[in-house]
Parts: structure tokens; C-alpha cells; sequence
């Protein structure tokens, strides 16, 4: 028995690796990864690690004798790139990079995404960063020690956390987003501005629907960044936000379907690819829809990637389906806390709890009346509340969110309640 | 709760990396403890009240918990549920 390979040292595969043992699987676990640490936190790179108030050894999410202990053997420093499997099963091998050849007879593929990547003349110059991993966390730390004027282009989650760090370290910092609003993919309108307006509050210039054309370079790196408009903003450091590309060349290898639109490999809500015993998990999927069950959406967070995991664990082991979680996210800019319960997208209508303007307040999204999510801002009791109620198919009627001050939970309906006046 | 995580404890998920976003770090420290731990912040206190299974006097999130010289010999009981 040649065991469980795991591609990609990742949280999601962390997780499937770790839920596997949970489960009783005893076969071997060989977890391999391109970069040349043991899985660690992803979030804090655009936050405490880059700020300096962690550091790498505060990322490991498990100590060395873990994994020892656990039989879960690390192949670190090493890409995938070679797969194959038998037709008709799901045993294969891989090669990697430098030559090893790992057997497998069940295969998970949790390998991420890279960053999208800024194509314009001059992307290339020093001093343009990207921000995915620990070596470029480190890079873009290193070198903004001694940046005075930083650009971030990408006006997402990671471009704000980024600005936030490199204003609070003392740094000119401008947003230029190709977009009418901030984080215009994840959040409503209203968080949009309120975003806006806060970065603004702090320092932080930002330009929207601004295109960059060109980095343009200078003695030393970069000089500055050329907008669509004609303006050029003079820049030291430039950090590029503008999003990730799943990685799916391993599952075209063995010919797993992969969505041309949305860029991910396709799993069921088990995890399981169009391929039995293949499993993949986390930032390189799409799934369906996890609320509805409907459709395919690819999510990129920490839960997602927990969720999944689980989910595959329990498909190559047999075991029972874990309980689905409601999707939840945050993103700390500052000190700006925002939690995200359940997904938005499709809403019709939304309701604003508290005043943007003290940074403390709460948009929950409904369509046709229903529940579907929150963004809270420094608002951790209506994250918690609307999280609760989506897990327990409770609801919180929007004429009473909009007719009271009183806390969230006063206003929740339990589902047993709902069920009485259907 | 760093502790706790990297040395695989079982019962500890922490799964927002102690950034107090979702109160899966959860303890009840023992009593003669929670006096040396000061009182929680806001933040965590909307989440001890919201978010955990069973909530106790000695109910803190483990990723606000700095340990320190004082606390030498620190003592908490991991709830048999996480949210």
C-alpha cells in the first residue's frame, strides 16, 4: 500500500491530512509541498507578519514532532510535476521537481493558486511585489523598511490589508482600482464606501476606476506608476493586489474537469472530483454553491479550505459527511475589524445596522426576504448572531432589524418558531 | 492557544489563527487563574457571550491569553464542543 499522496502543503492540506488520522485512516500520508516550509498561516501576511508583530515561527500551524507523531511524512521544497494514475483507478505517482517519484493509491490535490499577475510594461522592474507566500511576505517587508511612497495596485482585501500596514508603518500609500468601488467582488455597496471613506480617514489616497498601464522604472527600480488618464504617481515600492488564478495544470494532466470560466477543478459538495479516489480542496476548487447546493462558486478563504478538507477526508475514508458550515470570512485592516458570515452575491435588498461613520455597524444581506449575510464591522455580536442563525436555519426578519436598536439576538426567529407560522 | 495549535491539542481549532474572528480557541481556565488574566476585551466579550458552546466564569478565548512568568503552571479545561 503505497498511501495517501497529498499535493500541496497547504491548510487545506493540512487539514485533510490531519482529518484523515481523525478518522481512523492508517495508511500512509505523504503531504509534499513547493515551498520549503511545514504549512503555515496564509492570512497574517498581509497583516501582523507583515507589520512585524509575528514572525515566521508564529505562522507554523504545527510543530515539527506533529507530524512524526501523526505519521503524516512532509515532502518540503518540492513541486509536483508529473502526475499519473492508472485508468480506471485512482492509483499513480507523481515527479517532482527535483527528480523524486512518489506513489500514491488515493490523491488529494490541495495546491492553491499563484497571483494574477500585472502584464503592463515594466511589471517586471524591482520594486514591483506581489503578495501570495511567506518568501514574498518577507521580500515586500523587507523592502518596505525603506520605501517612502507606495503604490498598491488592486483595491481587494489584500491591497487594503497591505495599505493599512504600509500607512500604519509611516508610509505615503495610494489604492488604484481599476474598479467603480473597493472590494467590489465580496461586499455591498455600503461597505464599499464605508471602506473608502476610512482608508481616506487615515491617509490613504485612492483612485478609482484608474487602470495602470505602465510601472515606470527609474535609477534603482521603480519611479512611479502610469495610470489610463495620463497621471503618473510617483512610487518607491509598488505591491500588486489584483487576485488569484487556481492552479489546475496537475488535474488537466490526469484529466479532471476543470471550470474554463471560473478557473477551478471541479468537486461535488464531498469534495470529490469527476475521478474516484481524487479529492481536491480549498483556493484551486469550484464547488457548488454551499448554502443552495446549486451552481458552482469558487471561494477563497480559510473556511472554505477547513470545509473542504474535512469533506475530502471523509470521502477517501469512508466516513460520515461533516456537518456543512455556514461560509464565513474576515479582514483586518487596522484597526478596522471585518467579519463576513454567509455568501452575498445573489441579494436583492440589505439592511444597515449602526453608523458607517463610527466604524462600528453591520449590512445584512437578504433576497425575497431571506437571510442570506452579514458584513460586520467591528461588529463581532451581529457576526456571530446572523452566523448562528444561518447555521440553524433561524431568521432575522429585515423589518425588525430596520424597526430596532435592540442587539440581534433579541430579533432572531428560531427555525422551530418559523416552522409554527409556515 | 499558539501552544495549544502547534502541538496538535486536540479540541483547540483556532481555525481564524487568533484574531479573535470566530471563538473556536475556547477554554475555561481554572479559577484561581482567571484573576492574573485581567478582565476580556470587548470584542472577545461579544464572542464569549455569542459564540461559544458553553459559557463559565472561567470562559476565555485561548488566543487573547499571553502567556507569561506569572502565569507559570496555567491550568484550562477544553470544552468538549467548539462552535
Amino acid at each position: 500500500v503505497s498511501g495517501t499522496l497529498v499535493v500541496g502543503a497547504s491548510q487545506a492540506g493540512l487539514q485533510l491530512a490531519i482529518s484523515l488520522r481523525e478518522a481512523g485512516d492508517t495508511a500512509p500520508i505523504t503531504l509534499v509541498g513547493a515551498e520549503p516550509h511545514a504549512p503555515y498561516q496564509r492570512p497574517p501576511l498581509s497583516k501582523a507578519f507583515l507589520l512585524g508583530t509575528t514572525d515566521a515561527t508564529g505562522l507554523s500551524f504545527r510543530t515539527p514532532a506533529f507530524y512524526t507523531e501523526r505519521g503524516i511524512e512532509l515532502v518540503l521544497g518540492e513541486r509536483v510535476e508529473e502526475l499519473e494514475i492508472a485508468p480506471g483507478g485512482s492509483a499513480g505517482s507523481a515527479g517532482t521537481d527535483r527528480g523524486r517519484s512518489l506513489a500514491f493509491d488515493r490523491l488529494a490535490l490541495t495546491v492553491g493558486a499563484r497571483v494574477r499577475k500585472l502584464t503592463v510594461p515594466g511589471a517586471e522592474l524591482d520594486g514591483v511585489h506581489h503578495l501570495r507566500d511567506l518568501a514574498d511576505a518577507e521580500r515586500l517587508r523587507s523592502s518596505l523598511t525603506g520605501a517612502r511612497r507606495v503604490v498598491v495596485v488592486g483595491g481587494g482585501f489584500v491591497g487594503l490589508e497591505a495599505a493599512a500596514v504600509a500607512r500604519a508603518l509611516g508610509k505615503e500609500v495610494t489604492v488604484v482600482e481599476v474598479g467603480d468601488r473597493l472590494v467590489g467582488r465580496a461586499v455591498a455597496a455600503v461597505t464599499s464606501e464605508f471602506y473608502l471613506a476610512a482608508h481616506q480617514r487615515r491617509g490613504v489616497t485612492v483612485r478609482l476606476g484608474s487602470a495602470v498601464v505602465a510601472v515606470v522604472g527609474g535609477p534603482g527600480g521603480v519611479r512611479g506608476v502610469a495610470l489610463d488618464d495620463g497621471t503618473e504617481l510617483p512610487a518607491d515600492l509598488v505591491l500588486v493586489g489584483i487576485g488569484i488564478v487556481p492552479r489546475t495544470e496537475l488535474a488537466v494532466r490526469i484529466g479532471l474537469e476543470c471550470d474554463p470560466g471560473l478557473g477551478g477543478i471541479v468537486v461535488d459538495r464531498d469534495a470529490a472530483t469527476d475521478r474516484a479516489g481524487v479529492v481536491a480542496a480549498g483556493d484551486c476548487t469550484v464547488a457548488p454553491h454551499p448554502v443552495t447546493g446549486e451552481g458552482r462558486v469558487r471561494l477563497e478563504s480559510v473556511q472554505n479550505a477547513v470545509s473542504q478538507a474535512k469533506a475530502a477526508a471523509a470521502t477517501l475514508a469512508g466516513g460520515p459527511r461533516p456537518t456543512p458550515e455556514v461560509p464565513w470570512f474576515w479582514s483586518d485592516q487596522g484597526d478596522l475589524k471585518l467579519q463576513i458570515a454567509g455568501l452575498s452575491a445573489d441579494h436583492d435588498g440589505v439592511v444597515v445596522r449602526g453608523n458607517p461613520a463610527t466604524e462600528r455597524f453591520s449590512v445584512l444581506y437578504y433576497r425575497d426576504g431571506t437571510l442570506l449575510g452579514v458584513d460586520a464591522v467591528n461588529s463581532p455580536a451581529d457576526y456571530l448572531t446572523v452566523r448562528r442563525a444561518l447555521a440553524t436555519n433561524a431568521d432575522i426578519p429585515a423589518e425588525r432589524v430596520r424597526a430596532s436598536d435592540r442587539p440581534l439576538k433579541e430579533l432572531l426567529v428560531p427555525d422551530s418558531v418559523r416552522a409554527g407560522n409556515r | 492557544m499558539t501552544a495549544a495549535t502547534q502541538n496538535g491539542v486536540e479540541g483547540i481549532i483556532a481555525e481564524c489563527g487568533g484574531n479573535r474572528s470566530c471563538a473556536t480557541c475556547h477554554v475555561w481556565v481554572r479559577d484561581d487563574f482567571v484573576p492574573l488574566l485581567g478582565p476580556p476585551d470587548e470584542m472577545e466579550e461579544d464572542l464569549l457571550d455569542l459564540g461559544v458552546s458553553e459559557r463559565r466564569s472561567g470562559s476565555r478565548l485561548s488566543c487573547q491569553i499571553t502567556v507569561t512568568e506569572e502565569l507559570d503552571g496555567l491550568a484550562v479545561e477544553i470544552p468538549p464542543e467548539q462552535p
